[in-house]
């Protein structure tokens, strides 16, 4: 019988979005394939969050100190001897912050094939095929994982949440792990800082992105947002730059948000974006890249350049 | 304290992609090639602790386009202080998969001096893991991912580890280890091009040449293929006048305006 071991994660006391995704996931997998899904739930004193992991058949509980809080290694240290003792024909982790830590490393501690970017799952004749999202959304891969243990880590967003929410109360397992001579140790969890405005809340966000060249034109998505009562977000490299503040990032590091409108100027679409965007009820794209994969998740598309469209686009709104 | 920053180059999204005859991969005859962005952070965080702590710099990559001399002798002309080139007889222009990059990378650096390895925490084409995670195991140190800042600590690093809704984490790391760098504390400097002419002049690059390639697992790609125009957006056409104007159309009629 196939096993389909899922690793859970959790943060501040509660498990992710993404876990249920992908144990959806794997809950279809296994529904097709006659196996068994096995959650694997790392920490200290996470026994009552066991039980949420509904999809799952049964949930292996490794319960540590060092495993308190996420580090790579620790998490890594205990899962090595799980998966090598298991041999479970797909191990599934999220494609975030904590899944990648872990799936890359133990793929090549245990020599295992690993498919990242993962967005579509099946089984077929024996061997599981995968869709991944690459060139930063640009391109699908699809791949074949042969017999034997394989890895994948899964995009969040690319299953529904619901499927591993349900089912009955997995059996859950305890398993001993020993973690010597550790040389990872979490010091602290810092939660960012409040800022005036909060993205999560607006109806109407003005999004910009690496197309506004510079901190200087942030002005013109200012205006616009204030003439249609909106505010001003942004893709990743605007915040690295330090022309927006951190809680002004739509994605995967920053915000999820669901506005009314968003209006994106001059962003490309990468994944880590739009898994903070794609749930909004209007988007609206500016992008002069007829390519560009914020078209894909896109209500309403416009090549053209954003400051000839946000400059007419204000005239209207101001007359 | 000596800081090896591996990095790669990927295709430029910005430029078209189109899928080879084979359908397995994109054609590298109309790829042209930049440096992994995250890399460059990778080399700004590197070149920030060099400032402040005192470090050597040396970046290592595998040149899997016959044009890694243009991103090393940037490098170069930034600060860093020497770079490292793996050659063979790789695919020119090809994806090379991330297992066999990191094992080339391990092999190399396992040779070195080192106290820290910077990587780009993901790249565009690492359909099949990223790097410094592997990079990590190969060499049996510890790692850390998603790093937005690193700080010089006795006999350690302090790393600032970003995981999702602007939540980061302190984490002290021993050296040697692995970081996978997502950005530097400041955007990446830019160099001159006098400065990048002067680095090619004065600089050598030192090559490793490897024989053959390593055995690693793998997962063959059956397809690649850019998604079809399905559920795509309904384009709006015509002038910044006309486009404003069915902007607007649908706002109100969404009673958004
Ligand atoms: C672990 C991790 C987490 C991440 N988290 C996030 C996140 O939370 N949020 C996020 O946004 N990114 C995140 N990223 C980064 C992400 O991978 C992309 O690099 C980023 O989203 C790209 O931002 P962009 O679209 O602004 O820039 P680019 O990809 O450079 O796109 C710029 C776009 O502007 C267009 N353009 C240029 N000039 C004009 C013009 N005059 N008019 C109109 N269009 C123009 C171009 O055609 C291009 O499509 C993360 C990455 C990693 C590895």
């Amino acid at each position: 019988m196939s096993t389909y071991f899922v690793i859970a994660e959790h943060l501040q006391g509660a498990l992710t979005e993404t876990t249920f995704e992908t144990l959806g996931a794997a809950r279809a997998l296994a529904d097709a394939t006659g196996g068994e899904v096995v959650g694997v739930l790392l920490g200290h004193g996470v026994q009552d969050m066991a039980g949420q992991l509904a999809a799952a058949d049964r949930v292996l509980v490794a319960d540590h100190p060092a495993l308190e809080h996420f580090t790579p290694e620790a998490y890594n240290a205990a899962l090595e001897p799980l998966l090598q003792e298991h041999q479970p024909r797909l191990t599934l982790f999220q494609n975030t912050a904590i899944g990648m830590d872990l799936a890359a490393y133990l793929a090549a501690r245990l020599n295992w094939p690993l498919i990242a970017y993962c967005n579509g799952l099946r089984a077929e004749d024996g061997a599981i095929v995968t869709t991944s999202q690459i060139y930063g959304g640009k391109v699908f891969a699809e791949c074949r994982l042969p017999e034997g243990p394989g890895m994948v880590t899964v995009l969040a967003g690319a299953f529904p949440a619901e499927a591993g929410q349900a089912g009955d109360a997995p059996r859950v397992e305890t398993v001993s792990v020993s973690l010597d001579g550790l040389r990872t140790r979490f010091e602290e969890l810092h939660e960012p800082e409040a800022e005036d405005v909060d993205i999560t809340k607006a109806d109407v966000i003005v999004a910009v992105g690496r197309g506004i060249q510079s901190e200087d034109n942030l002005e013109l998505a200012e205006e616009l947002a204030q003439a249609l009562g909106g505010v001003v977000a942004a893709s990743r490299p605007i915040v690295d730059a330090g022309w927006l503040p951190r809680m002004r990032q739509v994605g995967k590091s920053g915000q999820k948000v669901k506005p009314k409108l968003y209006l994106a100027l001059g962003i490309s679409g990468a994944p880590e974006h739009v898994e903070g965007m794609k749930d909004s009820e209007l988007i609206i794209a500016v992008n002069t890249d007829p390519n560009a994969p914020i078209f894909d998740v896109a209500h309403y598309g416009v090549v053209a350049d954003l400051f000839d469209v946000a400059e007419a686009l204000l005239e209207r709104l101001e007359d | 304290m000596n800081i090896v920053v591996a990095v790669k180059q990927v295709p430029d999204l910005i430029e078209e992609l189109e899928i080879n005859e084979e359908g397995t991969g994109l054609d590298p005859d109309v790829l042209s090639f930049v440096l992994n962005e995250f890399d460059d952070h990778a080399l700004e965080e590197a070149l920030l602790l060099k400032e402040e702590a005192g470090a050597t710099v040396t970046v290592v990559g595998v040149d899997t386009t016959g044009e890694l001399d243009q991103a090393l002798y940037t490098a170069i002309a930034k600060g860093a202080d020497k770079a490292v080139k793996i050659v063979g007889d790789f695919e020119e222009g090809e994806r090379m998969p991330t297992p066999i990059m990191a094992r080339l990378l391990a092999d190399a650096i396992r040779e070195m001096d080192y106290d820290l390895v910077f990587v780009g925490v993901q790249a565009a084409d690492d359909l099949d893991g990223q790097v410094a995670p592997m990079l990590a195991a190969l060499l049996g140190l510890p790692h850390v991912g998603v790093v937005v800042g690193v700080e010089k600590a006795d006999g350690a690093v302090k790393v600032h580890k970003e995981f999702w809704g602007g939540i980061t984490a302190d984490v002290l790391v021993e050296t040697p280890a692995v970081l996978g760098i997502q950005a530097a504390r400041q955007a990446p400097r830019y160099a001159p091009v006098s400065r990048v002419r002067q680095a090619m002049k004065e600089a050598t690059i030192e090559e490793i040449e490897v024989d053959d390639l390593p055995e690693a697992p793998d997962a063959s790609v059956c397809r690649m293929f850019i998604p079809e125009a399905t559920g795509r957006a309904e384009m709006l056409e015509g002038d910044e006048e006309a486009v404003a104007g069915k902007i607007v159309e649908i706002l109100k009629e969404r009673g958004l305006v």
